[in-house]
């Protein structure tokens, strides 16, 4: 029993640590700085017992019966998660052997889809969908097999405020690479399906989010997003025209999701070096096939909602979507949907692929605004629903709660409780997660329906451990002149630095004076290690600054870029020019020390054979920064006066001008004083009578 | 331009200019003074209205609730004051917590130049405290501030309380769209600008503070809150700022569009709006409202703590409760319906305040004059000048024998065989620029030795440095006449006063555009001297009344008229005090917030009066 409940850490870490490496072989390629990977590896199987034993030895008596239930229910997951650590083990060689990391993976992402996986096996009764992962040894080639997982992560916040996850993975085994033509869609929705297959579309990563996170109050997000939509492809090596299929790729998906994503053209498109890697599988890493494209003025609504939800096999009539009524999803302080489209492995031996996509949708609701001021929530008060059942497609349907601060309950109260626990490393800290499997019928009780309800017991939470990194970014100066970018990068680790790699897109109309680029910490001068700057063209095409710094511990850095704004042209203005324009949020990707490693001054009790090696298979893990938006102001003329302003010209140049002009050019000679009326008509008659004239 | 293109019809039109320009600019000279006072006539301006759109059909209703608790928030507050001494930091950042607010804080510390005496400041060190309101679902980009400042004495707990209770009510409102800053200030204008340069990153005046730690994006508008009794008779708003800018008259607009809506007696200037325009009371009361606000203008100070936000380009206005005899009395609660509405509108703004006019004059709260209808006044002034040196253009070209062509006479003057003229006016513009040099820099740099030597202190040893220099610049003629080699010809006064003339023109020309009170209370006092000037009027009287005429006397006068209009008339005793102050206070702008009107005054208006003291007495 031991022994597995082992080997399930023991691949949590293992993979933690594969991740590690490749995140870190991938930066230190750019870094010049050469570091033993195999070390992470080799040490893996020692943490992972410390820690196994450290959750044993946690738990109090009555939970470790309920536990050994659990446990028992599960006693033949064994292969299914060696499979998969075999097979990243297999990956990670062949990458290694290639060429350095080509594709990244968020360790929040493994970690949960690795939990899920050996949840998958606990139900599998509930299964609709033949598994053929509960089969042992051999992986016999499967049919075309398609899947669909939901689940929805609550976290309660330290504010009070409270942060719901949904996520839901459909897997779609299909080759349309080769250019067989599907036409045969089962879970994995038609609409968007055809548009991949057109375009070949290697990784599609979508978000619409409304609001910012506010990484200081809330901690982390599982998925980051910058506030609007942000769109980043990676097109198949095939594609010749890549900037024609990503023209025409915005328009279609700009109609699929009732989004104004035809607004992305060459002047807001950039092919960031190194900042946006491939997430699934697969060697390319040429950046011609990448494009990335953020608009931060994109406002999120329903209508943006409802075409999200269709792609759901179950739509919003079953399963966890029930509780997406957007009358609350958007009545609360942050709201982000996302779709997630990549190439992942089909089974341990990755002979094939299979398409992973994965919807996810965010959102926090806060305290003060929900009214009635008492410190308690349930689903009926977050989405004005409660569960009454899994979508009957789904192979898993969960629902988590994080209870990693609460486990005595004493901070807040959880009703109904549940017996499962699972616990994983999610953004470098270990997480307790209490666990509603909605397959199972007991989940739903007496009431046939699901409303958890999350009592607080104290009127004060506790502090939040500060995040390790954060951005921030402001306009300094006044004036319509110029104007200077501030960027502020937080380490707020105590003792390591760790490099990050900061992305800017700026648009041609700030004409960025590139030789003002400081970057500071701790009052002195931290030169970049790696600097790609791709300079803008005039409606062509923005600035592009890709910058790796490396961040002192408890430092801030500060990276500042004058600019100056440009007068546009009148038809260029938007119609409201005096609101500004806006800038995309910079982007910070960083591999952070994790919490856990930060722990190793023995602040918790934990066994003392686990902790002398500093656990560097999760020392690590990715981790991405939005910094805010901003809002410039152009030199605006007043369009509400062309009348006057025409006016003024015209007699400018009819009156100033032309009579200048007149003074310039003329000659002036005294004229003869002109003849009186008699004798002008004197000479007409001489005229006449041909007479010289007098 | 056919005309002049026709010598002898040129010829005629400049005869009649030479011929009848005295009585031509006297003419313009008392129309601009009838225009300018005709102005506050109410059917000669127009009924303000509200331009634009996104604050106009929208409807918002105001319900809060708790000015009672407002109040107690802030007798709570003064007892923390009290205690601690100063700004209770810890208290509220604790209270603005608890209200929901993301709070952080800035301290700054300042050396003034010279001892602020009407503040009793020298080394200020404060800390400001500000929370911010996050909008839900907006990605904080755009903001809107409400400041109150922590006052000495008993002074403005009531705005603290009012600002704290509106906090919490705001906060638990959904339809925010603009993140909303709370800001208690310390030490008035010198933390506001704290404040405001921190959350810029600017520093134009070298001022020392720590960077601030929070942002909500650009700042759209803002209002500060001046608020010391728990009930008022009435509000008054402040609009005037820094160089004198004022905010989008949309603004004004809006805060009286909801004292009507609520029910609240609204001033501007503390004058209350009276219907009786067709009386002769009724008039000088307009007339006393417009002149007020252009005196204020013409200080160029910021008369209240949003002053200092219209440099950064963000509308923003005070407003102060005032609690006189009058039975009537609104309460706090009523106060706080009223900025709850007034922030709801501001917050459905989809772009700045823009629709509106940035140059006007109030001579009620519901009437305005806009740039277009007060500009005539100040250019029948300044059409003097121009036509003075017209006439003295003429003169010049005349003068030489031969040249039928004005134009062709001008430039041989200029180039030709008079180059002493030119050394001749060289000087004296050269000496004089060095006196407003002297003036713009020796009191602050003088202040040491000054008070080493004399028996007095920093403040007054700065003013009176100040008034030393400015007398000196009288003896100035004299001296400049000994560097020059011979004797300053009849062509050379008038050149001299040719070139005084356009400088003149263009220096109050371009300050009327930027302020126009302070331009036309200038060309009010320097425009008659400047036309009338020669080297031939009868010295004593002319020069009695060019001295009496000088900026500095119009200083005063100007500080007279303050006084009385505000119907808190002043003995003279009291009132060169307040003159001496007022210098001080001039000086103390230009250092502490960038005020422009001191050395606008030392280094270019004074040079221009003294070129013109040149000319009365050449030789």
């Amino acid at each position: 029993m031991a022994a597995h409940r082992c080997n399930i850490f023991m691949l949590v870490f293992v993979l933690c640590g594969l991740t590690y490496v490749l995140v870190r072989a991938e930066i230190e390629d750019t870094n010049h700085v050469k570091d033993a990977e195999s070390v992470a590896v080799d040490i893996a199987p020692k943490a992972n017992i410390g820690a196994s034993l450290r959750s044993t030895k946690t738990e109090d008596q009555t939970q470790a019966a309920e536990e050994e239930r659990q446990w028992e229910a599960e006693t033949n997951p064994v292969d299914a998660p060696s499979d998969n650590k075999a097979d990243h083990v297999h990956d990670t060689m062949q990458n290694l052997d290639s060429r350095p990391a080509p594709y990244v993976k968020d360790q929040t992402q493994e970690a949960a889809e690795e939990e899920r996986q050996w949840e998958a096996t606990e139900v599998k009764e509930a299964d609709h969908v033949p598994d053929t992962m509960q089969t042992p040894d051999v992986p016999p080639p499967t049919p075309a097999k398609d899947q669909f997982q939901e689940e929805l992560v609550i976290r309660p916040l330290h504010s009070g405020d409270i942060y719901a996850s949904f996520q839901f993975r459909t897997m779609w085994d299909t080759d349309f690479l080769r250019g067989s033509k599907v036409s045969h869609y089962r879970l994995f929705p038609k609409s968007l399906g055809q548009v991949i297959s057109k375009f070949s579309v290697r990784e599609l990563h979508i978000s619409f989010t409304q609001g910012y996170w506010r990484t200081m109050q809330w901690g982390q997000p599982f998925l980051p997003s910058p506030p609007g939509a942000e769109l980043w492809v990676w097109f198949q090596d095939t594609v010749t025209d890549v900037d024609g299929a990503w023209k025409e790729l915005t328009n279609v998906l700009s109609g699929i999701f009732c989004a104004s994503l035809n607004f992305i053209d060459s002047t807001n498109t950039v092919q960031p070096s190194a900042s946006f890697k491939p997430l699934g599988l697969g060697n390319v890493t040429d950046q011609r096939f990448l494009r990335y494209a953020v608009l931060p003025r994109e406002i999120v609504c329903t209508e943006n909602l409802t075409p999200w939800k269709k792609l759901l096999p179950c739509g919003s009539k079953a399963g966890l979507a029930v509780l997406m009524k957007s009358e609350k999803l958007f009545h609360s302080s942050f709201h982000s949907q996302a779709l997630h489209f990549r190439p992942v492995c089909q089974d341990w031996k990755c002979k094939s692929t299979v398409w992973e996509l994965r919807q996810t949708l965010n959102v926090v609701f806060d305290l003060h605004t929900s009214g009635q001021g008492k410190r308690e929530w349930s689903l009926f008060k977050m989405f004005s629903r409660t569960l009454t059942e899994a979508c009957p497609l789904a192979s898993s349907s969960k629902v988590y709660v994080d209870v990693t601060d609460n486990p005595q309950g004493e901070l807040f109260e959880l009703s109904p409780t549940t017996p499962l626990l699972s616990q994983a490393v999610v953004l470098g800290d270990r997480r307790t997660y209490s666990v509603y499997d909605l397959t199972n019928q007991a989940t739903f009780g007496q009431t046939r329906s699901l409303n958890m309800l999350l009592r607080w017991r104290a009127a004060e939470s506790g502090d939040m451990l500060r995040p390790l990194l954060h951005g921030e970014r402001y306009v300094a100066g006044y004036g319509l002149q110029t104007g200077e970018i501030h960027t502020l990068m937080y380490n707020n680790h105590p003792y390591r630095a760790f490099p990050v790699l900061l992305l800017d897109t700026v648009p041609w109309y700030l004409r960025l004076y590139i030789h003002t680029l400081t970057v500071t910490s701790k009052g002195r001068d931290n030169k970049p290690s790696y600097i790609h700057y791709q300079p803008s063209k005039d409606r062509l095409r923005p600035h592009l600054l890709e910058m790796l710094v490396q961040l002192p511990p408890n430092s801030v850095t500060e990276v500042t870029m004058q600019f100056e704004r440009a007068l546009l042209k009148w038809t260029e203005y938007t119609p409201d020019p005096n609101h500004g324009f806006y800038v995309g949020s910079s982007v910070i990707s960083a591999l952070v020390p994790s919490v856990v490693a930060m722990d190793t001054n023995s602040t918790r009790e934990c066994p003392l054979f686990s902790s002398f090696f500093p656990c560097k298979e999760e020392s690590s893990y990715f981790m991405r920064v939005y910094t805010e938006p901003l809002l410039v102001n152009l030199p605006t003329p007043d369009f509400s006066m062309p009348y006057n302003v025409i006016c003024l010209t015209c007699t400018v140049v009819a009156v100033g001008y032309g009579s200048l002009y007149n003074l310039l050019t003329r000659t002036f000679q005294v004229e003869e004083p002109s003849p009186g009326l008699a004798k002008r008509l004197a000479n007409i008659i001489r005229r006449l009578r041909g007479v010289p004239l007098l | 331009m056919g005309l002049l293109s026709d010598p002898n019809r040129r010829r005629a039109l400049t005869k009649l200019l030479t011929r009848l320009n005295a009585p031509i600019c006297v003419m313009c000279y008392l129309a601009g003074v009838a225009w300018f006072m005709g102005l506050a006539f109410e059917p000669f301006t127009l009924r303000t209205y509200m331009s634009e759109n996104a604050m106009g059909s929208t409807m918002v209703e105001e319900r809060f609730p708790a000015g009672e608790r407002a109040l107690a928030t802030g007798r709570e507050f003064a007892a923390h004051k009290k205690k601690v001494g100063g700004m209770p930091v810890d208290w509220l950042v604790k209270t603005m917590q608890s209200r929901g607010l993301e709070v952080f804080t800035q301290s700054f510390t300042r050396k003034l130049p010279f001892p602020d005496e009407n503040k009793e400041r020298y080394m200020v060190r404060g800390t400001n405290v500000y929370g911010i309101l996050r909008a839900p679902r907006a990605p904080r980009t755009e903001a809107l501030v409400l400041s109150a400042p922590c006052s000495e004495g008993n002074n403005n707990n009531q705005a603290v309380g009012l600002l704290l209770g509106l906090a919490q009510y705001f906060r638990s409102q959904i339809h925010w769209a603009k993140d909303i800053i709370f800001l208690v200030n310390e030490h008035d204008l010198i933390g506001m600008q704290a404040w405001l340069e921190g959350y810029h990153h600017t520093n134009t005046t070298g001022g020392d503070w720590s960077p601030l730690q929070g942002r909500g994006g650009s700042i759209q508008a803002a209002l500060s809150l001046e608020l010391s009794s728990d009930v008022i008779t009435s509000l008054d708003l402040v609009l005037e700022g820094l160089n004198g800018q004022l905010p989008n008259l949309d603004l004004a607009n809006l805060f009286y569009a909801f004292c009507q809506k609520i029910g609240v007696l609204c001033t501007i200037q503390g004058k209350l709006q009276r219907n009786d325009w067709d009386t002769t009371s009724g008039y000088s009361h307009a007339a006393q409202t417009m002149m007020l606000m252009v005196l204020k203008q013409a200080s160029g100070r910021p008369w209240g703590d949003h002053g200092l936000f219209l440099r950064y380009h963000i509308e923003a206005a005070s407003i102060r409760g005032i609690n006189s005899f009058r039975q009537y009395k609104t309460d706090t609660t009523t106060i706080g319906r009223l900025l709850e509405g007034m922030y709801r509108k501001l917050n459905n703004l989809l772009e700045r305040l823009h629709q509106s006019y940035f140059f006007y004059l109030m001579p009620s709260l519901s009437r305005f004059v806009s740039i277009g209808y007060y500009m005539p006044a100040f250019g029948l002034l300044a059409v003097i000048l121009l036509l003075r040196a017209l006439d003295l253009w003429v003169q010049l070209g005349a003068s030489p024998p031969g040249t039928e062509d004005g134009v062709a006479g001008g430039v041989q003057v200029s180039n030709g065989p008079s180059s002493p003229g030119v050394l001749s006016i060289l000087t004296p513009v050269v000496i004089s620029h060095m006196t407003g040099v002297a003036l713009y820099t020796l009191p602050i740099l003088s202040q040491e030795m000054a008070v080493q030597h004399f028996p007095v202190s920093e403040t007054e040893a700065v003013v009176l440095t100040a008034i030393a220099i400015y007398t000196a610049g009288l003896a100035l003629p004299h001296n400049t006449h000994r560097l020059l080699q011979g004797e300053g010809t009849e062509e050379g006064w008038r050149v001299l006063k040719l070139v005084a003339l356009l400088y003149l023109a263009v220096l109050l020309g371009c300050t009327a555009l930027i302020n126009f009170s302070l331009g036309f209370i200038l060309a009010l006092s320097l425009v008659p001297i400047a036309a009338f000037i020669t080297p031939h009027t009868p010295k004593a009287l002319s020069a009695a009344i060019m001295v009496l005429l000088s900026p500095g006397c119009t200083l005063l006068y100007c500080v007279f008229v303050f006084q009385e209009l505000q119907e808190t008339p002043v003995s003279l005793q009291d009132g060169w005090m307040l003159f001496l102050s007022v210098i001080s206070q001039g000086i103390l702008d230009h250092a502490l917030y960038g005020s422009l009107v001191y050395p606008l005054l030392a280094l270019l208006i004074y040079p221009c009066w003294l070129l013109l003291w040149n000319i009365l007495f050449w030789k």
